[in-house]
């Protein structure tokens, strides 16, 4: 469905995409992670035929972004990071008139714009304001918008950045929905555990470059260790007791208010820690994460 | 396959009706009662109250071209002028409202529309609504006896349309490359309300001096209202006529280039 190589956007000297080669194939969840400025909306938007590459290949559906972007952009549904909903427009005729850009009958747009409100849970909501939306429920409304050319592709820049739990949950299941009736669909988040409950393959970008590739699983076997002891003394005591415990992970890192010791068995590593006559005030084993591997190839340093 | 079924440039504008319907249908009510009011209040105060020491000072017909009363000479600039206000608005606030507040122009060219079908279908909508408002101001002048011929006063009508074009395109392509709304104080101050007042619509231009003169024959306004003066007061000159279309046109045309690039620049980054 994608095939990029060496795909490079530059905006004036600033170079945004760095070099990436991308594949997605159809029916797959592909993620692309990063922290802001990575680089991911720019890809996204080259994607989606509405932002041409500065150089490098990129095929979509088959064909160029930019000799057939109108072709391309008739199969995609499109999910931007903000809503670019017509706020004056009811929910319905959002749905209704979007449809009627890809040339689709009335009947039918009709049609499809009443099942896509049921289905995203806003045929109560039909007849009112957008402006009158909470924040999920325009998510939701965009997301239904990109879905009424029931297209081949679907691109969701930051699905659900902004939303409370309770609406991303609702979003997560459309989205995991979708991908079971065999959309392709590729999202960019900074969320791990969205990409871990929806992409079956992703990419970590950074600094408009591709850091990492793999499933959720297999990033988290390559990158980071089975499971992380987190050991909590008393306050600017970590950096001094870092060196004492060095030998007992594979890796320790420092944080201000706690060690995370990177190991194969928490537990373990923990007893030999308590036999030093260690004794932190609080301590957690957890299974390594998604945010274990994007922090430690992104760093920790915020990145604005 | 995809460019031989690709759709023509036809088809992708009227894709676009039932957005343009919604919109309006949305706004109708707003604009419709200003449409006949205001026209009304400036017969009453520039032509009937005004135009009344006008005509008793007794500039009469020679000094108006040729007009039978001040209202006879003002009325085809009034309408020239409506079509510019209306015009230009169309392409100012909209405009940043679909760039910047709900950027729905962005939605709209991540489907298949282009910029360039965008920006017809929105300045056929905005000269479908100078053509509506325009109509009604002239019939609302019928009963005030300023129309010396039939034919004349049916032709005023699709200049109006002309002198919106010319207004509705080039204030969009200005639009669009904005980063806020303040630059519509610049268009008011230094385009629409120096061109009311100067460009021949209350009195002609010969009362001007020379450089000025020429300065108001540079504007899109003045060639609109000499043209509708023509018709109106029947004294139409075809090879000057002529002159005034294609000004028309050539500045209508050239404001839909600009707007396309300039949008092309804002949205396709």
């Amino acid at each position: 469905m994608i095939e990029a190589r060496d795909l490079r956007k530059s905006f004036g000297g600033f170079e945004a995409v760095r070099g990436i080669d991308v594949e997605v194939p159809r029916g797959e969840a592909f993620g692309f992670l990063g922290p802001n400025g990575a680089g991911k909306t720019s890809t996204m938007r080259m994607v989606a035929a509405v932002s041409p590459p500065t150089s490098g290949r990129l095929s979509i559906l088959g064909l160029s972004p930019i000799d057939d972007g109108p072709a391309i952009r008739a199969r995609l549904g499109v999910c931007p990071q903000e809503d670019t909903l017509d706020n004056d427009l009811t929910v319905r005729d959002n749905l209704v008139v979007y449809g009627r850009y890809f040339g689709l009958p009335r009947t039918e747009v009709s049609a499809r714009a009443d099942e896509l409100l049921r289905f995203m849970q806003l045929t109560d909501r039909a007849g009112d304001k957008v402006e009158d939306l909470s924040g999920g429920m325009k998510r939701r409304l965009t997301i239904a918008r990109s879905l009424i050319n029931q297209p081949d592709l679907l691109l969701l820049d930051e699905p659900t950045t902004g939303l409370d739990p309770q609406a991303r949950h609702v979003v997560w299941d459309k989205l995991f929905r979708l991908k079971q009736q065999g959309v392709t669909l590729v999202l960019t988040t900074h969320y791990m555990d969205e990409a871990e409950q929806l992409c079956d393959r992703l990419v970590v970008m950074d600094g408009g470059r591709i850091v990492a590739e793999g499933s959720p699983l297999s990033l988290i076997r390559q990158h980071s260790t089975r499971e992380v002891a987190e050991l909590r003394f008393g306050v600017g005591e970590h950096e001094a007791l870092a060196d004492q415990v060095a030998d007992l992970a594979e890796r320790v890192e420092v944080l201000p208010d706690r060690l995370l010791l990177y190991t194969q068995d928490g537990e373990g590593t923990l007893a030999r820690v308590h036999e030093r006559g260690l004794n932190p005030v609080a301590v957690l084993v957890r299974r390594s994460t998604l945010e274990d591997v994007f922090l430690r190839l992104t760093g920790r340093t915020l990145v604005d | 396959m995809a460019t031989t079924l690709a759709p023509g440039r036809a088809t992708m504008v009227l894709r676009q009706v039932d957005y343009w319907i919604t919109v309006y249908r949305r706004t109708w009510k707003g604009t419709a009662v200003f449409s006949f009011l205001m026209p009304l209040m400036y017969v009453g105060a520039m032509g009937l109250l005004l135009g009344e020491y006008v005509d008793r000072s007794g500039a009469g017909a020679a000094r108006l071209e040729g007009a039978a009363s001040y209202l006879a000479f003002i009325a085809p600039g009034l309408v020239a002028a409506q079509a510019m206000q209306i015009g230009a608005d169309e392409s100012m606030w909209p405009v940043m409202g679909r760039l910047k507040w709900h950027k729905t122009y962005y939605s709209m060219i991540a489907s298949p529309l282009s910029i360039g079908d965008v920006v017809t279908a929105q300045v056929l909508y905005s000269l479908f609504r100078v053509g509506l408002s325009c109509g009604v101001f002239l019939l609302v002048l019928t009963p005030f006896d300023v129309y010396e011929s039939g034919w004349g006063a049916v032709l005023v009508w699709p200049v109006s349309l002309l002198v919106g074009l010319a207004f509705v395109t080039p204030v969009l392509g200005f639009s669009a490359g904005l980063s806020s709304e303040q630059g519509f104080a610049l268009i008011y101050r230094i385009g629409v309300v120096p061109m009311f007042l100067f460009s021949g619509a209350f009195f002609p231009i010969s009362n001007l001096s020379e450089p000025l003169q020429w300065l108001a024959r540079a504007t899109p306004l003045w060639h609109g209202v000499e043209l509708s003066r023509m018709l109106t007061l029947a004294q139409l000159d075809l090879s000057m006529a002529a002159v005034h279309v294609c000004y028309l046109v050539a500045v209508g045309a050239l404001g839909w280039w600009w707007s396309v690039r300039r949008l092309t620049r804002r949205l396709v980054i």
